[in-house]
């Protein structure tokens, strides 16, 4: 049963995100896409990783993809898409490049497997490993101070003069 | 303890493969809740339309069966017969899913949400981020909408969904985060036991952010934006027609059935209650939620979106600031002395800062300027 799901959820994925390179039609792309993030959420859950599929749907859904959405309004030819440009046989060659040492990686490592019963209710653990003793209070408040200065900096670019 | 629906499969996998048993479980448990959606949905259109009559000095319907309690199914067969018309310069595809992506989402919601003791379809322990998450989804398919029907109001409307629910989704996650903090889980039946107290006696700031932002959210008066029929036509589903323009009728109302549950759920002890039955006790608080979102529709007039983004940022958002960090101070230091304790500062804190925060929003002050 696992195994048909995860097939179902693989094959939709890799459809969306084909999607999202052909499709002309920039707002169709940005769907194509989000439809991807919501697959990718279904996944995470059938690794028993709940805590992060909601974070999933809340953070690339409900945000990012509205970023995304936005910002298609502002393209200039939303229907057409951009044109190729004259770079486009360089691209493909880095694409290429890419992909092989992706698939040589992917290949190549040794993926270790655990028998052991993932951790069932995970918020706890994730607190407690974020802000319990022995975690990562110094990144999470670096991250908090990082993207306060994001925003702040933003305001003040907006700012009228 | 085993919820109903886990009892249920116990009972189908004496006779059944576990597979099966798992399948048929999950269905039947699917169609009991949607049952109970679609009948409360139906009976809330009729309801809200009354109350509404009521509220405005006349009568609404009360023609169709005892009270009138068939117009919303006549209207239903109404709206199912009617052409469909899509803009022939519409985007087909978008236009076509979007009332499917605002639906779902809204009938995702409910699997979450504790009926009665142990009448829950998924007791997930990230619960209450689940519902988050979740309703952050129909803000896409309105988009969807707006943009596919190729309309420049409703294209207006859409831009103004997602600045709206981008706005209003912050105070009230912030305001969840202090019921999160008073349970110690995200898990909803784990929040209705919490709830000796009910939260809203515990934190009336938080219940008040919790519910103006809900009301944001599913559009709701005064907040409803969106589809202002005075200034933008019908919003986002000016281009929809027949059963498509149900899907977003029926999502409208399924969302102000779902917030409301979800109010009873976090901050009025869900089922909870002396004497009836836990499953009537859901009900009641359900229909009072409803009736107060009815009542400020019909005494509220509509906000100007600068008003509306103002409030969020400028009032509700640091409010929400405020009323989770002295929450945190409390279950750290308060909690253990008195229950009351909390509620006492929790009370006086509540009225501090919205006297101190209306003081921001009175327009005019006297002068007659335009």
């Amino acid at each position: 049963m696992f195994d048909i799901i995860f097939w179902l959820l693989a094959l939709t994925a890799v459809v969306a995100a084909l999607g999202v390179l052909v499709m002309r039609d920039v707002f169709r792309a940005a769907l194509s896409m989000i439809l991807l993030f919501l697959v990718v959420a279904g996944i995470y859950v059938t690794l028993y990783a709940d805590f992060l599929a909601v974070v999933q749907v809340l953070i690339y859904v409900g945000a990012i993809s509205i970023l995304i959405v936005v910002a298609v309004m502002l393209t200039q030819d939303v229907w057409r898409g951009s044109p190729p440009g004259k770079f486009r046989f360089t691209a493909f060659l880095v694409a290429l490049a890419f992909l092989v040492v992706l698939g040589w990686g992917i290949v190549g490592t040794n993926w270790l497997m655990s028998d052991e019963l993932p951790k069932q209710p995970t918020v706890a653990g994730i607190g407690a490993g974020l802000f319990g003793e022995g975690g990562y209070v110094l990144a999470v408040e670096i991250a908090g101070v990082l993207l306060v200065a994001a925003i702040i900096g933003a305001i003040a670019l907006m700012r009228e003069k | 303890m085993m919820t109903l629906l886990e009892e249920f499969r116990a009972w189908l996998s004496a006779a059944l493969p576990e597979w099966a048993a798992y399948l048929i479980a999950g269905i039947v448990g699917i169609f009991v809740v949607l049952g109970f959606v679609l009948t409360l949905v139906i009976v809330f259109i009729w309801y809200e339309r009354r109350l509404l009559g009521r509220f405005q000095i006349r009568l609404g319907p009360n023609r169709l069966g005892p009270e009138g309690i068939f117009q919303p199914i006549a209207t239903a067969l109404k709206i199912l017969i009617k052409e469909d018309v899509v803009p022939e310069k519409a985007d087909r595809v978008v236009h076509w899913l979007a009332p499917i992506v605002v639906f779902v989402p809204v009938l995702m919601v409910f699997a979450v949400i504790p009926l009665s003791q142990g009448a829950i379809l998924a007791d997930l322990n990230v619960g209450v981020l689940y519902l988050v998450a979740v309703g952050s989804v129909s803000a896409v398919g309105i988009y969807m909408a707006g943009w596919g029907s190729n309309n420049k109001y409703a294209l207006i409307a859409a831009m103004r969904t997602v600045a709206q629910i981008v706005s209003y989704e912050l105070p009230v996650v912030l305001s969840l985060l202090g019921v999160v903090l008073m349970v110690g889980s995200l898990s909803m039946t784990k929040t209705v036991e919490a709830q000796v107290v009910p939260f809203i006696v515990m934190q009336p700031l938080g219940f008040l952010i919790f519910f103006l932002g809900a009301l944001a959210e599913m559009n709701r008066c005064p907040f409803d934006l969106l589809e202002a029929d005075s200034e933008i036509v019908a919003g986002y589903h000016t281009e929809y027609s027949g059963m498509k323009f149900a899907m977003f009728y029926l999502g409208e109302y399924g969302h102000a059935l779902a917030y409301a549950c979800i109010i009873t759920t976090l901050f009025l002890g869900g089922w909870r209650g002396p004497v009836l039955p836990p499953f009537l006790w859901f009900l009641i608080k359900v229909v009072a939620v409803f009736s107060l979102i009815v009542w400020l529709r019909a005494t509220l007039p509509r906000l100007r979106v600068d008003q509306l983004m103002a409030f969020a940022w400028k009032g509700l958002f640091p409010m929400a600031l405020i009323n989770i960090f002295v929450v945190a101070v409390e279950m750290l230091w308060l909690v253990d002395i008195s229950r009351w304790l909390v509620v006492a500062t929790n009370i006086v804190l509540a009225v501090v800062l919205i006297l101190a925060w209306s003081r921001l929003f009175v327009l005019g002050r006297g002068r007659v300027e335009v």
